[in-house]
């Protein structure tokens, strides 16, 4: 049934999208904001859209509860207007969690970036990704999947057969035979196939904040590449000195200290493609976040050869950017501008904030590779 | 409307024989079975088939719909105030929760008809909506769909500026003689003084030149006051702007729906506890002693535990109202009021206290007929009561960024209840001056009440309040204990900081 209210729904549905698109560098710029929730949710708390009234400061006002607690005891973060605060006799200003299904949040995302969508390189045929799909009948088969309508319908001609059927007693019995199983058969479909290959440098220079940055950052290439690709794998490297694979949950939460060996990173990335991707069969992404901090100028252009010889010409997108850590940014990022200016599948972008992060996304992604 | 199945049928029989038994007086009462989505529209709407377009509606059914999705909330039971009372059942709701929904709504029914608060109500509100929602699409299809949005946007972000004793006053609104004055233009010029008779010699003695002078004074001050538009400040102030503000003839009955559906929906938050107080006191009751079958009795202890727990420390409207409500009926059986029993200075004995005088349902009855929730709290709430059911105050506390508690003592806690509720806990605002300055400028005093604005929100309001006014607009306040004149002039936000809202020059 169509709800009238439905138009209501639709007008605030507008205008939340609305407000997202205008507000997005706003989220984008706050990590925090986003949680996935789920396998492909996340889950933007944004605030009810509240009308100004002439109304009392929250914070001004308190209330009355009821339940435990001594003199002193906090009941509640008064976040703002938000949190769980507001306690006691007022209606408290909840905040709607508006969830997204990922796709939806990368058109968003695509829409407000003008992205262009990803030309997969490479044949598509190359890996087949294999799925079950019920489209015939059988005679033998598990229980769970027999098919009711077409176990009565034959029980039905059989009995009208026999002449066991009367119009005036229309009980229908399927017997053994009657029955009928669905069953499946494996299509393969072809699939681009992509990698993104994450590197962050993890020098005790770079801080929480330009890790944050990182997170933010990672996640909203995640949910442009995965929009793209199906089946999309992600691996992580984190480098210091000396540069190891790692799990997401580390790659984000490690802090760890010493000096840069960028190059350390570049061979375990060859390493990686050469052992796991065949650039042949596979979109392969890297990412590398660092805040340029190169250990010597001997090891720069190492990483440069390395890059020009040996990743570069198998990647889909090289992206470099080079985060601002208090100890200032360092000379990486130019002479990566200034030596490989003319490949172009390396891009490099410049953070020097949270707010710089919608720009660095636009740069990494706005080639279309 | 389709029949309830059979033994809902039976169901609501059976009750609305047990309700009339026990004294309940109500509307007849329509059950309507809804699945959930057009619960969720219905709640959204604020209980009515059919509102006027606008987005908030949509707003509140996003909410609905996906705390019901993720099974977080569950609306059991809605009534609307209205002859006959429509009442809607959720469809998927076992039969012992519809018994239990139909027993709260004979109670709501009864509090509708009964109490004083409601008794200016429109009865057939449902019509009226529907009229309105008529009259909305008419001007939506003549101005187009984003004016008039924008427009109730503006409305609705005042539709707190209305007076809600006034429905007691006059019904509906009517301009005061008094708005323009009748005096005569001539006696402006001249201000006779009355004087007592005396001869020229005692004169002065008789009426001494201060007091002459005082008298002039007060003359002058009560023609100026005459001068004055409005000459009383007005807490109507959608009332004031209707029929003051320079609006377009659509935008002006638009602005009149809004504030007559405030109008409507105000009693039920001046009386939120004891409304939902009472429709649990009786669906207890009629569940518990008549209504209830062995097998339903853990199915409905659970729904009524659910309805009435006070999680996080939360004060529960159904839980303050139903425990006062038996509070109330207890000390009236036991005679625990009056004189005698307020003057008992020994604990022991007023613990005892049993004079068996069985007055306790008389005077429920008596409270639920001319109580609203302000004088409820305020006559009732007892300082054991207080005590029993834990109650605190909190506050905010700026150095731990948490709302913290400050006391458990009952003059603290009594405060703070009644201050949330004095005026729906909404700021006192009034319409001071109508003609600002001498340049038609408005003027709205914030009546200070030791709870500062939320300043932000109160600059956005103003800007809504220059696209009715269409002149300067200007809010007098306190921040922070000083005299704050807040304007907008349909560019700038000016603040200015002034001893009263008369004397912004003083500065």
């Amino acid at each position: 049934m169509a709800l009238k209210i439905e138009n209501d729904y639709n007008r605030f549905k507008q205008i939340v999208r609305g407000r997202i698109k205008q507000d997005l560098r706003k989220y984008m710029s706050s990590g925090d904001l986003i949680g996935k929730k789920g396998k492909d949710l996340v889950s933007i708390p944004i605030p009810r859209i509240d009308l100004p009234h002439f109304s009392h400061n929250p914070q001004k006002m308190g209330g009355v509860g009821q339940g435990n607690g001594e003199v002193g005891t906090p009941i509640g973060a008064g976040d703002g207007e938000q949190g769980t605060g507001k306690a006691g006799s007022l209606p408290g200003h909840h905040i709607l969690e508006v969830d997204i299904p990922l796709e939806e949040l990368a058109q968003i995302l695509a829409e407000e970036l003008e992205l262009p969508r990803v030309v997969p390189k490479g044949q598509k045929k190359n890996l087949a990704s294999a799925k079950e799909k019920y489209s015939g009948i059988h005679r033998a088969g598990p229980e769970s999947l027999r098919h009711f309508k077409r176990t009565y319908k034959q029980a039905l001609k059989r009995q009208i057969m026999t002449g066991h059927y009367s119009p005036d007693d229309p009980t229908v019995i399927p017997i053994r035979e009657d029955r009928r199983y669905r069953s499946w058969k494996l299509i393969s479909q072809p699939t681009s196939n992509a990698v993104i290959i994450y590197i962050m440098d993890v020098s005790g220079s770079m801080g929480t904040e330009q890790k944050e940055i990182v997170r933010t950052e990672s996640f909203w290439i995640d949910t442009w590449l995965k929009s793209q690709y199906r089946g999309i794998e992600s691996r992580y490297i984190i480098h210091d000195a000396a540069a190891k694979e790692v799990d997401s949950e580390t790659f984000y939460h490690t802090r760890e200290s010493g000096g840069t060996i960028i190059s350390s990173a570049y061979k375990l990335c060859h390493k990686m493609i050469t052992e796991d991707y065949n650039p042949s069969e596979w979109n392969i992404y890297v990412f590398h976040f660092s805040d340029g901090d190169n250990w010597s100028g001997e090891d720069t252009a190492l990483c440069l050869q390395i890059l020009r010889e040996n990743i570069l010409p198998f990647l889909n997108l090289f992206c470099y950017g080079q985060v601002e850590s208090q100890y200032g940014s360092g000379q990486f990022l130019k002479d990566l501008r200034d030596h490989i200016n003319s490949i172009d599948n390396l891009v490099t972008s410049k953070i020097d904030g949270r707010e710089d992060i919608y720009d660095s996304i636009k740069t990494f992604l706005g080639k279309g590779k | 409307m389709a029949d309830l199945p059979i033994e809902l049928a039976k169901a609501r029989e059976e009750i609305e024989k047990y309700a009339k038994n026990y004294g309940l007086d109500f509307f007849p009462t329509i059950f309507e079975i809804v699945e959930f989505d057009e619960m969720n529209q219905l709640a959204a709407y604020g209980g009515f088939p059919i509102r006027y377009p606008h987005w908030s509606f949509g707003m509140e059914y996003e909410q609905l719909s996906k705390g019901y999705e993720y099974g977080l909330s569950k609306i059991y039971e809605m009534v609307i105030n209205n002859n006959p009372c429509y009442a809607y059942l959720l469809k998927s709701n076992p039969l012992v929760d519809q018994k239990l929904v139909m027993a709260h709504v004979y109670g709501h029914s009864d509090f509708f008809k009964n109490n004083y608060w409601f008794s200016k109500t429109n009865r057939r509100m449902v019509d009226k909506f529907a009229n309105h929602a008529t009259r909305v699409r008419r001007y939506v299809d003549k101005h187009g769909f984003e004016k008039v949005e924008k427009f109730i946007d503006v409305c609705l972000s005042l539709d707190n500026l209305i007076d809600h004793h006034s429905p007691f006053v006059t019904r509906g609104f009517e301009i005061p003689e008094k708005i323009f004055g009748s005096e005569n233009e001539d006696e402006e010029t001249r201000i006779q003084i009355p004087k007592l008779k005396s001869k020229d010699y005692m004169d002065e003695y008789i009426n001494p030149p201060e007091f002459l002078a005082s008298q002039r004074k007060k003359i002058e001050d009560r023609r100026k006051k005459k001068r004055k538009f409005p000459s009383e400040r007005m807490k109507d102030v959608l009332g004031f702007l209707i029929h003051f503000g320079p609006l377009e003839n659509w935008q002006r009955d638009v602005l009149s729906i809004i504030r007559e559906e405030a109008y409507y929906f105000a009693p039920q938050g001046q009386t939120k506890i004891m409304n939902e107080g009472w429709a649990s006191y009786w669906h207890s009751r009629i569940m518990t002693h008549k209504v209830l079958k062995p097998s339903e009795v853990i199915d409905y202890a659970d729904h009524h535990s659910g309805t009435l727990a006070t999680s996080g420390g939360r004060l529960n409207p159904y839980k303050l109202g139903i425990e006062l409500f038996r509070d109330i009926e207890s000390r009236w059986n036991k005679g625990k009021f009056g004189k005698e029993y307020d003057e008992c200075t020994s604990l022991v004995e007023k613990k005892e206290w049993d004079k068996k005088l069985n007055l306790g349902s008389q005077k429920v009855f008596e409270v639920r007929k001319v109580y609203n929730d302000i004088t409820f709290l305020d006559e009732f709430l007892t300082e054991e009561f207080c005590f029993e059911q834990k109650f605190f105050g909190f506050d905010f506390n700026p150095k731990t960024g948490n709302y913290e508690i400050i006391s458990r003592q009952f003059n603290v806690v009594k405060k703070k209840l009644l201050q949330a509720l004095t005026n729906l806990g909404q700021p006192i605002i009034y319409v001071e001056d109508g003609n600002f300055e001498n340049r038609a400028e408005l003027l709205l005093k914030h009546q200070h009440e030791g709870i500062d604005l939320k300043l932000d929100w109160a600059k956005d309001t103003l800007q809504n309040l220059h696209v009715i006014w269409k002149r300067p607009v200007n809010l007098f306040t306190l921040v922070e204990g000083k005299g704050k004149l807040l304007t907008f002039d349909g560019k700038d936000h000016r603040e200015k900081t002034v001893e009263s809202e008369s004397s912004p020059e003083e500065t």
